[in-house]
């Protein structure tokens, strides 16, 4: 029909997405931008300038505090992506029709609990007088209770078993798109398993491991619940800090500064790490 | 303990949507309060008789300022912060507003908790807040395997290793600072003189933290620790230590020689509340003697309301007895207002705490 | 041929729970032959070449290759290669490093396979294509490609699954003649599976026809066109016309038919066993059936019949003439000579066929052929 009529059902079409991006994401984005820039002077009153970002600079708290937790969402996404290819490879190959579903409903399983019955069910687990000490004790590994919450360890466990859903399912998707015969003609010219590995399924799974470490990478780096439960009592993650600083200290301008700190180093962190395996973007999300 | 730190970002939203709804006589009562404080049969009493309707929301003292705080003054229509979080809260976030003492029942209240509740929330010459409920935190020890536990520095004991465990937030502050020999009530308006002590407790929570099993957020959590024995010793609330002796004998509150902390949670009108008429109604029911001492059933601590002990479950009174001879309840410190900007010098030395290894 | 059979095959058999996909098959390929395993989709082809290539252990019998027994050897310690149906060349990797692939799993110096992949894409008509990505290359090129890649390794065997089905018509005669070419210049055995009759009888040395699990008859294309052994193989290779009836008599060689259309037809027997009053089956293939407008051209010989031209299928040299009998609903195919006698043929006109009883075998009939086996690859 006419062009303007055309142009008026393309604008209705984009109205919801984009209302959802302007009220969702783009304003709640420039407010905290707004809030990160003021400073408190005194009682009531406040200043613009940088001195938040500087607070984050200055003071290697927070710096430790976010090495950290970016070190350990890196090792996290590591582990899910170890553990997960193995999961993937199984349901995508080998698994067949009701055993397929099987496994595929066993890793979904953990999510129809909320975030905080699955982070208790660990501590149920973990803890001294828990589920696992009772074991090895039962067994005669351990002499007394053996504590193995509040440390790092905890915090790993509880981060993986909550990410795995979201490695296995973008790798599942890449690795079924795997023409078998790719594997049997590698195999038939002399390959062996771990050269077909590394020449042929990770090169053609590369753009699903990418999309499922951004989404484990992220959500590990925003995860609060888990570490703040399972971790002991030295362990700080960001995202505790921002809490802190919105929640406890009433002081907003520094949370806000610290969110888009996060913000923007994790997002560079993804950057490089797509950049380090020779990705792009848009290969990592144009197959989820 | 579900927080997150979109809570306060979904108390907007929450607050926008709740716009809508509103109407003269019949109100709808939102409170934003502590587990305990509006047990379901009170509720029911109170909307049988007043018909007015009663949303109940669990929070804790600083979420409470961060989601008014975050709505300017909005989203609820009574609020139940510590009397000493009002003055500074309001001085700098302005959340508030003033409250009609016309129309509270003065002669429900203990008079002596009423005047100081009143001294303590007055900004600019007007009053925030009337008292509810009031308690201690001190110390919740396991008899049987800490027995030397009297006092808040015990907790460091070497023999403990392991076996300890407290919150990380400005009460534990507080406490190892009288434990210490300091008041930091006295240096509140002093802040060099604050940071000093400040400085002398960070030093020793750093020493002391080989001790700490973990660091608790929640109530139930420290219940559970001390319940199962991974944890002997503990600074809790005077509640949670007689909820856990009537379990097991072993384990009690102990006021602590250096004084137990005494806390009293107020009444307070949020600044955009649009069901005054209920608020005060509210207020004068839970202040009636039988109420009252349902609620002190409910959340285990007793109320400023004038002979609700006649009500009260006579078990309890004898464990309040055993952990407060006269002694101990002339040595309980009440906490005084809070300045402004003292929790960021606070939470400075908690980061710090934390990260120390 | 005292050689040691470049593939040799004894008594071997590969069951899938309760269904026999290849059963006791025998057969030996000699050094530097092409060859063609035929048959229908479903007779168990794939499944003898999965066996070869090592991706399925036999059941029972013995493979050897090079005179060296396969049984237990996995697929990357055969000296086989294959060419996939589908090709599965790499597309994460370049046409060099394709072909390269199994070079360096071998741990062939750098410089040695930069040199052997080169000569393998020129022997294949694809010089310096070293650094051409998979998708940029043609169907064609891609078959040289995987055939160089397969090449490039030197293996005793190239196996080859139905490697010309994908591509369109022009491109997979032309293949086939390519192929066969390939196949002389490498030197190597080839074994060629498909169920394209053309594509085997063109390449091949020599072509097993395969039915039901089973070998029916290995030969050289041209016995197994003109001397066919059982009833399916006159069948499925080439065309023919096929007949049914009771035998009457036997005389030696020759037998008499019953046909209920006119006389007994006349027919050489083939199975040894035919005896009057076994239900025989009857083959003529069209180019055996002589064809004129004069009734006393064909009338010395076994069979005749006057028949009605119904259709005319013009195919340039394949031309075939579609006839049906006088009074009966019988047709027959009969290729239409090309001598220009012919060319103004018309349907509906009268002409009249024949053929010596030499040209027409009779095999004892199977009984009625079930429906199809099950999918050849059921558990591949």
């Amino acid at each position: 029909m006419s062009r303007p009529a055309g142009r008026l059902t393309l604008i209705l079409l984009l109205a919801p997405l984009l209302l959802w991006l302007t009220l969702l994401i783009v304003i709640p984005h420039a407010a905290m931008l707004f809030v990160s820039l003021r400073e408190r002077v005194g009682v009531g009153e406040y200043a613009f300038g940088l001195g938040n970002y500087l607070t984050f600079l200055a003071e290697p708290l927070y710096w430790n505090t976010f090495v950290r937790t970016a070190w350990m969402s890196v090792l996290a996404t590591a582990l899910t992506l170890l553990i997960g290819f193995p999961v993937a490879w199984h349901i995508a190959k080998i698994a067949r029709g009701r055993a397929r579903q099987a496994l595929f409903l066993a890793c979904l399983a953990p999510f129809w609990a909320s975030e905080l019955v699955r982070t208790y069910g660990w501590m149920i687990l973990l803890r001294e007088s828990g589920v696992f000490s009772a074991v090895l004790q039962w067994a005669g590994l351990a002499e007394g209770p053996v504590e193995m919450l509040y440390n790092d360890v905890a915090i790993m466990v509880g981060l993986v078993y909550t990410s795995m859903l979201f490695m296995v399912v973008p790798l599942v998707t890449t690795l079924d798109s795997l023409d078998d015969s790719l594997i049997e003609a590698a195999y038939d010219l002399g390959a062996s398993g771990w050269t077909i590995l590394r020449e042929i399924v990770i090169p053609h799974a590369r753009p699903g491991i990418a999309s499922g470490c951004i989404v484990v990478f992220m959500m590990s780096l925003g995860n609060y619940l888990t570490p703040i439960l399972l971790g002991g009592k030295s362990s700080l993650w960001f995202t505790g800090l921002i809490y802190d600083q919105f929640i406890t200290r009433f002081n907003w301008e520094q949370g806000a500064a610290f969110g888009f700190l996060l913000l923007g180093l994790s997002s560079a962190i993804v950057w490089a790490g797509l950049r380090l395996s020779g990705q792009s973007l848009r290969s990592a999300m144009a197959r989820p | 303990m579900a927080r997150s730190t979109l809570r306060a970002v979904a108390a907007l939203a929450g607050a926008a949507l709740a716009l809508g709804a509103a109407s003269a006589s019949a109100e709808t009562l939102r409170l934003l309060t502590w587990g305990g404080y509006a047990p379901d049969d009170v509720v029911a009493m109170f909307e049988k008789e007043t018909g007015h309707k009663v949303e109940v929301t669990l929070s804790n003292n600083e979420e409470m300022i961060a989601k008014l705080r975050a709505t300017g003054g909005g989203g609820f229509d009574l609020a139940q912060p510590s009397q000493d979080r009002i003055a500074g809260a309001q001085a700098e976030f302005g959340i508030y507003k003033p409250l009609d003492l016309s129309r509270i029942d003065a002669a429900q209240f203990i008079p002596s908790m009423l005047e100081a509740t009143k001294r303590n929330t007055t900004v600019d010459g007007k009053v925030y807040g009337v008292p509810h409920v009031w308690g201690t935190s001190g110390l919740v020890v396991n008899k049987a395997k800490a027995p030397g536990v009297k006092d808040y520095l015990d907790l460091c004991d070497p023999a403990l290793k392991g076996r300890v465990s407290y919150r990380l937030k400005r009460p534990t502050l507080i406490a190892f600072a009288f434990a210490m020999g300091e008041d930091p009530f006295a240096a509140y308006a002093d802040p060099d003189a604050y940071k000093a002590i400040l400085d002398k407790v960070e030093k020793k929570l750093v020493e002391c933290k080989a001790n700490v099993k973990t660091y608790w957020s929640g109530g139930d959590e420290i219940l559970n620790l001390l319940r199962s024995g991974e944890v002997w010793a503990a600074m809790a609330w005077d509640t949670g230590g007689w909820k856990l002796n009537a379990e097991n004998p072993d384990i009690t509150f102990v006021a602590p020689a250096s004084g137990a902390l005494g806390w009293i949670d107020t009444f307070a009108l949020p600044k955009r509340g649009r069901a005054d008429d209920a608020a005060y109604a509210w207020i004068n029911f839970v202040m009636r003697p039988e109420i009252a001492a349902r609620i002190t059933a409910s959340a285990g601590n007793f109320t400023a309301s004038k002979g609700a002990d006649a009500f009260a479950d006579p078990a309890l009174k004898a464990r309040f007895q055993a952990s407060f001879p006269p002694e101990a309840i002339d040595n309980i410190k009440w906490y005084p207002p809070v300045p402004a900007g003292l929790e960021a010098m606070e939470g400075a030395v908690l980061d710090r705490v934390k990260a120390a290894q | 041929m005292t050689d040691t059979p470049d593939l040799e095959a004894v008594r071997l058999t590969r069951r899938f729970q309760d269904f026999t996909a290849v059963d006791e098959v025998s057969f030996a390929a000699p050094p530097g032959s092409f060859f063609s395993i035929l048959g229908p989709s479903g007779c168990g082809k794939t499944t003898l070449l999965r066996m070869i290539a090592g991706f399925l252990e036999p059941s029972s019998g013995a493979l050897r290759i090079k005179g060296r027994d396969m049984v237990g050897v996995p697929p990357n310690r055969r000296p086989v290669a294959m060419v996939f149906q589908h090709l599965a060349l790499f597309p994460m990797m370049d046409v060099g490093r394709n072909v390269g692939f199994g070079l360096r799993q071998r741990r062939v110096p750098s410089a040695e396979i930069e040199r052997r992949v080169a000569d393998a894409l020129e022997r294949v008509g694809l010089p310096g294509f070293e650094r051409r990505r998979v998708d940029q290359l043609s169907g064609g090129q891609k078959q040289r490609v995987a055939i160089a890649r397969a090449m490039v390794i030197e293996p005793a065997l190239l196996l080859l699954d139905e490697p010309l089905g994908a591509l369109d018509l022009k491109l997979r005669e032309h293949m086939k003649v390519e192929l066969k070419r390939l196949q002389e210049t490498f030197g190597a055995t080839f074994v060629y599976i498909t169920h394209d009759q053309s594509e085997a009888l063109v390449m091949s040395d020599q072509v097993a026809v395969m039915n039901r699990g089973r070998f029916e008859q290995i030969g050289p294309p041209q016995e197994l066109y003109y001397n066919p052994r059982t009833a399916f193989v006159a069948g499925f290779v080439g065309d023919a016309n096929r007949l049914r009836g009771k035998v009457l008599r036997r005389e030696g060689d020759a037998v008499e038919v019953a046909d209920p259309a006119g006389p007994p037809l006349r027919a050489a027997a083939a199975s040894a066993g035919l005896a009057p009053g076994d239900e025989a089956e009857l083959f003529v293939r069209p180019e055996a059936i002589r064809v004129s407008r004069q009734a006393e051209d064909v009338a010395g010989m076994d069979n005749v019949f006057a028949c009605e031209v119904r259709d005319i299928l013009f195919n340039g040299a394949n031309s075939r003439i579609n006839a049906r009998v006088a009074g009966s609903a019988r047709e027959f195919d009969v290729a239409a000579p090309q001598t220009g006698e012919f060319a103004d043929l018309r349907r509906g006109e009268r002409i009249h066929i024949g053929w010596n009883a030499a040209a027409a075998r009779a095999f004892a009939a199977e009984p009625a052929e079930p429906g199809k086996a099950q999918a050849e690859e059921g558990a591949a």
